[in-house]
């Protein structure tokens, strides 16, 4: 008990200390919580960018702390409480399962800030974010229709989560649209980040006659596999590993969090942060497309390159109809696009994919 | 539902299951001596990234191999120091190896981070390789492959049949009484701790330059803790273990195979089928029988007491 009764004192010193540390004009604490290690070269590797660009911008008016390999469990929680102890002014929470955590903590501490990414809980002092990687899927889909001989692509899903499930319907409606005979060969790893697992999969997908393997996990190991196989393509995920480039990478979805990171580390210093819910795209710049590489025949690249143009602009929508859900049922009306709710919460596949999605 | 090649299905499935064969198979030396060493997963990625480095450095996955052995070896011997020598609580040392090991790789592995592993032959055995069916299957996987049940049947060998393994088991089963019979528990303890540090090494170098092949940080990816539960759940037995990881890395390859190939059997049980089968099966067949832990696992001796 008595330990207990000092280990509060000392967390309320810690609470007052990071207080006056404020009034102090000290610097600006910005956490970050990530999934997987930092040099992943994924996922995780693009939100250490994102916070190397803040110390960049802010010198030492910032100090950024973050913590890596935090699980998606209870022990995500205690993570972020530690950081908010530790006087952390704004967190960032970079994985889908720190949700319930971020929301829980957020109450525990209501002068911290807190961002959390890919989910869709908000509070008073809680912001999501999230990029909208299915515009880059879309591009992947027509690369990848074009380029597969065998019509069979195969797609490495993390969790059956709609962000995944969206990027699964974008990448096969592209394909589908460029090669009427193509196949989606689907595998759950249930993970975000497991080298060998992830590299199991892809030699399974290799194995059923995928020719190009499509990735929603957080590490490099699928384009090792691929390039280990040889004659099969990959495409760089959540960064552009550009090492596995011209082949099997041909091209590349690149998360680029850091003018998102800079702009709200910003609001929290001049003190007009609020909470937000942003969803950028290709046209705002958090989704790049990697340079696509020569493998690529060039009339491929051109259409590619032009439907990342369409899209940017916002004259072209990845989800326009006529689309039905898998079940034949209609979903999107000749020409309608599909709105923002529908894609947030999206837990279908659309129709021509085949399989089922896991609960 | 497509079908599932077979013979590709094998050899993937071998593939999975060597590194957690390797790492448990040298736990399970550990543990019959009467240490704990959470700090499997520690030394498995340091042999990984040393594997890796020195692989790519000179070319030669052996050596690599070789190399990775070594490292694992050097790191058990910090945790030998501090827990034979110093008597510190196994547990948190072992815990703590995990942490060093990680960071350390982290460390060494920066340069190499996109760079492609050398190639490891695989080892065409003529003739028996060219069996129909049975050939590919049994006679066609790299040599650490080989060498891994090799060092099942070494292990099984020495444990049951030698005076040395007699020993061994002694110092595990009771320290005092060993040490009293005039056998150096410590010595015993360090050399088992060592045996355990290099298969943990070669354990994680086979993930880094076969299965995946590439050096990713924190790559290795909990296998070392699997390691530690196969030991356990069979029941501190070699043959046991090389059923257990094999169980393992095969159901965790075929479940993959099997969505793949559009398996009408939903995913949540087929994610979940590596850790269910593996514990059925060892604790099935370890129903009857003695099957309890070395009765000194974990305490610390001195020689005062």
């Amino acid at each position: 008990m008595k330990l207990v009764t000092k280990l509060l004192a000392g967390a309320a010193v810690g609470l007052t200390m990071a207080g006056a540390a404020l009034a102090q004009d000290d610097p600006t604490k910005v956490g970050f919580i990530y999934i997987g290690p930092v040099g992943d070269g994924g996922w995780t590797y693009e939100h250490d960018q994102g916070r190397l660009a803040v110390e960049e911008e802010f010198g030492d008016a910032v100090e950024t702390v973050y913590q890596e390999n935090v699980p998606e469990s209870a022990d995500a929680e205690r993570a972020i409480t530690q950081m908010a102890l530790s006087g952390a002014d704004l967190i960032f929470t970079t994985s889908f399962g720190y949700m319930d955590p971020t929301i829980a903590v957020a109450e525990k501490f209501p002068d911290v800030k807190f961002e959390h990414a890919t989910g869709y809980k908000t509070a008073d002092n809680v912001g999501v974010y999230s990029a909208r990687f299915y515009e880059g899927r879309a591009v992947q889909g027509t690369i990848a229709g074009h380029l597969t001989e065998s019509n069979i692509i195969g797609y490495i899903g993390s969790f059956p989560i709609p962000e995944v499930i969206r990027g699964i319907n974008s990448a096969y409606i592209h394909a589908k649209k460029v090669n009427p005979d193509v196949q989606f060969k689907i595998v759950w790893a249930y993970t975000w980040f497991d080298p060998a697992k992830e590299a199991d999969a892809a030699k399974a997908l290799i194995d059923q006659g995928a020719d190009v393997v499509l990735q929603h996990t957080d590490s490099t190991a699928p384009q090792a596999a691929a390039q280990e196989a040889g004659g099969v393509y990959t495409f760089g995920q959540a960064s552009d590993m550009s090492e596995y480039a011209p082949m099997p990478r041909v091209s590349s979805i690149i998360d680029n969090w850091a003018p998102y990171y800079i702009e709200r580390t910003r609001a929290v210093m001049e003190g007009t942060w609020e909470s937000d819910n942003t969803w950028d795209g290709i046209g705002a710049g958090m989704v790049e497309i990697g340079e696509i590489t020569d493998a690529v025949p060039a009339e491929v690249k051109e259409e590619a390159l032009a439907l990342v143009e369409a899209i940017g602009s916002g004259e072209y929508h990845p989800f326009t109809g006529p689309i039905n859900k898998q079940d034949g049922t209609p979903w999107l009306a000749e020409g309608e696009t599909a709105d923002d709710g529908t894609l947030a919460g999206m837990d279908f596949y659309v129709e021509g994919i085949e399989g089922e999605i896991p609960n | 539902m497509d079908s599932i090649n077979p013979i590709l299905l094998i050899a993937s499935l071998m593939v999975a299951s060597t590194p957690i064969l390797l790492a448990a198979l040298g736990e399970m030396v550990v543990e019959k001596a009467g240490v704990l060493n959470l700090g499997v997963e520690g030394m498995m990625i340091t042999g990984a990234v040393v594997g890796f480095a020195i692989g790519v450095n000179s070319g030669s996955s052996v050596l690599g191999f070789a190399c990775a052995a070594l490292a694992g070896a050097a790191l058990s011997m910090i945790f030998a120091f501090i827990t034979q020598v110093l008597l510190s609580n196994q547990v948190a040392t072992g815990l703590g190896l995990t942490l060093f090991g990680l960071g350390l790789s982290s460390l060494i592995g920066k340069p190499y981070v996109g760079i492609k592993a050398p190639g490891f032959a695989k080892l065409d055995i003529p003739l028996l390789s060219d069996i129909p069916v049975l050939g590919p299957i049994l006679f066609r996987h790299d040599p650490m492959v080989y060498l891994s049940l090799l060092i099942v049947a070494a292990v099984w060998y020495l444990l049951t049949y030698t005076r040395a393994g007699l020993i061994l088991r002694a110092v595990g089963e009771n320290h005092s009484a060993a040490h009293a019979l005039g056998y150096k528990v410590v010595r015993v303890r360090f050399a088992a701790i060592a045996f355990g540090g290099a298969m943990a090494g070669l354990g994680g170098a086979y993930v880094s330059l076969v299965r995946v092949p590439q050096w990713v940080e924190g790559m290795t990816a909990g296998a070392g803790w699997i390691a530690l539960a196969i030991v356990v759940f069979a029941s501190w037995r070699p043959w046991r273990i090389l059923l257990g990881a094999y169980l393992f890395g095969g159901i965790t390859v075929l479940q993959l195979n099997l969505q793949a190939a559009g398996s009408s059997i939903p995913v949540e049980y087929l994610s979940m089928s590596p850790y269910l089968v593996t514990i059925l099966v060892l604790v099935i067949i370890s129903v009857r029988g003695n099957h309890g832990a070395p009765g000194s696992l974990g305490r610390v001796f001195h020689a005062s007491q």
